[in-house]
């Protein structure tokens, strides 16, 4: 990202320090932010009754996580605690956005870093669906 | 006696033909033992089935509401007592205490679209509103059914999701999250198909069935579309022993689910959703 | 069993030798007679003939976790404060059968339970009065009615008694549930023992109570009388061991789910139950069916359950709340807060039982304390528990 850019970013950013086993943000909640680990580890994870805690994918240094804030209606779609002390950096969602329509080429940029990292994510998802290790479907 | 008396009392029913649906989910059809006339219920109320010495379960009414003659339940087999109802044969008897709970809104909702969502066995708690509303079909707008599950080999009323797919008035959309070889239809979860069905959403009920999870998602779904927190209305599930608010397992917060649900609208039980461990 | 108002005016005066007439009366109206005696240590409720069963010169030491029984070296028969029992496990038993059910053919057939035995409670406090005014609510008011424990209420005579000593642990003040007993008792007695005489203050509270009173044939109560049993009343008032603040408590438990308060005392609770089996309101129960070894023969019966316990919120895949702090979380969020929801009062009466019982003397006044200094509304979202954020610098972010 060149040095402009960065810049731009950084008008938008805030510090985040979180204790282990805090929230960052919940599943519903307002997505307005996207992070960026710096240190620590972050656990994606949903709640079902029954079945308690179920982490679909740990985050951890140089990882940036969420892109809610990119997609209307701009909502979390799961939990995001914290597993250890962790530190990130915040982008404000809003902010960022309005950047990004003043400066086509930062948008385009953002977006293309993002889909990056979603495809990634996704096919991570689709390998992870597959039961690599377990037993075939169908089985009880 | 008053029915009052008779709240912990089950009453013997026949099993007059059983059919198995998928490797472990069977529904049963009962006539009464002596007499009575039938067995009035709205769509979305369960009775606590007994099988004699084994225990007893709260199982939704599977059946169709404008035919009261016919108490039919689908039952997923998950314990020792759903498996040992498993193997009855005709002319076993249950023991049956009911209807409990509260319903879907169809009667209500007279004149709204209705979209119908169910996942995995919530198919068959949905399945009495889906017979209400082509009982009386003129009296509603667009109608959907959505219906997700994991494998072919899962999927219930196989034969009926046939004739209702044919019909000119009514949408169906069936999902696997995951096929087989000879699978032809969608691979995706229930919530994709949301985006495809034919409903307005300023003026539709929508019935939302199954695991907790998928629950919660559907509603954001609907709620992308624009859908109204109290047009949409789920079915929730706890530890159920007695069914009329005395045991105390079923309470959701300040909710009775046996008596103040299991149907509720969304807007009443979002807060409580959020709560881990309530 | 109505409970008509009653008229202090009309009270009556019982002398302490005089006391088994009650009791014959009683039984003459085929009452058998439950009240307080002393086994094993402790003062509890179980049948008893006459007077002479009962805790003579006995008064309880209770604080959290802690319950002796101490002489006064005096007859006062009612100078304890609260039992490990409570009248709930003769209204609402911890074992009970529904029913019992013969196989037939193909087909069962149902005998209900048998009918229940008129029985006279002797000795209860007011606390314990609006614990059973909470169960009547829970059992008989919604849209089920339990016939068992109708059946029991109907076929009840109350004895109250207005404390003369508060325990360690009570707290009806707070909850406004004492310690004179008000209404929903038949009788109700207040002792009266000085230098000279040993009597009770006897007034009625139902037409029933009316009868049973008339029939003792008893001299009217004077206004020194009156008043020395009033001022039993305002003595006991003035004692209580603990209090609870209840303002906006609702509102204050729903609002916290999420409190840092439920953790700490979860590293102490051991979910053994006491304070559930103790508490004279708490009604959970679960429902088992069982047969005998020939197949044949099946039943229905009700027992005591608990909300600690892990199985009770069990769903096939597993339990709703597996951890203790959610299970401590439920009890107390239930009984303080959702219980207004449900039965349009607090499911909690001051008794302190729970906080006598509880091993580890855990307080549940000192809980919505901890709750109310701690609470999550005072709290910004941008300070919340654990996360902070701070602005930044660009030296602080670029590399």
């Amino acid at each position: 990202m060149d040095e402009n850019h960065l810049q731009l970013m950084v008008g938008c950013a805030s510090n985040l320090r979180v204790d282990a086993g805090q929230f960052i943000f919940h599943e519903g909640d307002p997505a307005n932010e996207l992070y960026l680990i710096r240190s620590g580890r972050v656990s994606l994870e949903f709640f079902a009754a029954e079945r308690g805690v179920i982490s679909i994918l740990t985050l951890g240094e140089g990882d940036p996580m969420g892109w809610s804030w990119l997609v209307p209606p701009y909502r979390w779609k799961f939990d995001a605690r914290a597993l250890d002390l962790t530190r990130a950096l915040v982008f404000d969602g809003e902010c960022i956005r309005k950047k990004c329509e003043q400066d086509y080429k930062l948008g385009y940029d953002l977006m293309r870093k993002s889909v990056a990292i979603v495809e990634q994510r996704l096919e991570a998802t689709r390998l992870q669906l597959l039961n690599l290790y377990g037993v075939p479907a169908g089985t009880p | 006696m008053t029915a009052a008396a008779h709240a912990m009392t089950p009453v013997p029913w026949r099993i007059a033909a059983t059919r198995r649906e998928t490797s472990d989910t069977f529904t049963v059809n009962l006539e009464p033992r002596a007499g009575a006339a039938g067995f009035p219920f709205a769509p979305g109320q369960f009775n606590m089935m007994y099988l004699f010495g084994a225990g007893e379960v709260p199982i939704s009414i599977s059946g169709d509401p404008t035919t009261p003659q016919k108490l039919v339940h689908t039952i997923r087999e998950v314990g020792p007592v759903t498996r040992a109802m498993g193997a009855l044969k005709r002319g076993d008897t249950v023991g049956i205490r009911g209807p409990f709970g509260s319903h879907w809104p169809v009667v209500e909702s007279a004149g709204a679209d209705v979209v119908i969502i169910a996942g995995g066995v919530g198919l068959a708690p949905v399945r009495p509103a889906l017979y209400q509303v082509l009982a009386a079909r003129r009296s509603y707008g667009q109608v959907a059914l959505l219906y997700g599950t994991r494998t072919p080999a899962d999927i219930l009323f196989r034969k009926e999701l046939e004739e209702w797919r044919s019909r000119f008035d009514l949408q169906v959309l069936i999902t696997v999250d995951r096929g087989d070889r000879d699978w032809m239809g969608s691979v995706g979860v229930v919530t994709s198909l949301i985006p495809q069905a034919k409903f307005d959403s300023g003026s539709t009920l929508a019935v939302v069935c199954g695991p907790e999870m998928m629950m919660r998602f559907t509603i954001r779904a609907l709620q992308d579309r624009g859908v109204s927190e109290d047009s949409i209305f789920l079915s929730m599930e706890r530890n159920m022993q007695c069914a009329v608010g005395f045991c105390g397992h079923c309470q959701f917060g300040p909710k009775f689910i046996c008596k103040d649900g299991p149907v509720f609208s969304y807007d009443v039980m979002r807060p409580w959703l959020a709560i881990r461990e309530l | 069993m109505s409970s008509a108002p009653h008229d202090t005016a009309d009270a009556r005066v019982l002398e302490r030798s005089g006391l088994d007439r009650l009791f014959e009366s009683l039984r003459n109206r085929e009452f058998r007679v439950v009240g307080p005696t002393v086994r094993n240590g402790a003062i509890i409720y179980d049948e008893i003939n006459s007077s002479a069963d009962l805790p003579a010169g006995w008064s309880d030491e209770q604080d959290g976790g802690f319950y002796r029984l101490k002489q006064r070296g005096d007859a006062a028969l009612f100078s304890y404060a609260s039992s490990p029992h409570s009248w709930k496990q003769f209204l609402h038993p911890p074992r009970e059968r529904l029913w019992s059910a013969k196989r037939e053919d193909k087909t069962f057939q149902i005998e209900p339970a048998a009918e229940p035995v008129r029985t006279a409670f002797i000795g209860v406090r007011s606390c314990d009065l609006h614990a059973i005014a909470i169960q009547d609510r829970v059992f008989q008011d919604g849209p089920y009615v339990d016939v068992g424990y109708q059946g029991r209420r109907r076929k009840s005579f109350i004895v109250a008694v207005n404390c003369g000593t508060a325990g360690g642990t009570c707290f009806c003040v707070s909850m406004n549930t004492g310690p004179k007993a008000s209404s929903g008792f038949d009788l109700a007695l207040t002792e009266v023992l000085d230098a000279n005489r040993h009597y009770f203050v006897i007034e009625s509270g139902s037409e029933l109570g009316g009868e049973v009173l008339r029939e003792l044939d008893l001299l009217t109560a004077t206004a020194e009388e009156r008043d020395a049993a009033a001022g039993v009343s305002s003595r006991a008032a003035s004692q209580m061991g603990r209090t609870m603040n209840t303002s906006g408590i609702r509102e204050l438990l729903l609002a916290n789910y999420e409190n840092a308060c439920w953790d700490q005392v979860a590293a102490r609770c051991l979910n053994c139950t006491n304070c559930t089996m103790v508490c004279p309101t708490c009604f959970c129960s679960s429902v088992e069916d069982t047969t005998d070894l020939s197949g044949d023969r099946a039943e229905r019966v009700q027992r005591w359950g608990s909300c600690f316990n892990v199985q009770f919120s069990y769903i096939h895949g597993g339990s709703i709340r597996p951890s203790p702090r959610s299970r401590y979380r439920q009890w107390l969020t239930h009984k303080l807060a959702t219980w207004i929801d449900q039965f349009g009062a607090s499911g909690c009466v001051g008794c302190g039982r729970c906080i006598t019982w509880c091993p580890v003397a855990i307080d549940i006044t000192e809980e919505v304390e901890a709750i109310r200094k701690q609470d999550n509304r005072n709290r910004t979202a941008k300070s919340h528990h654990g996360v902070t954020r701070t602005n930044s610098s660009p030296a602080s972010i670029l590399p």
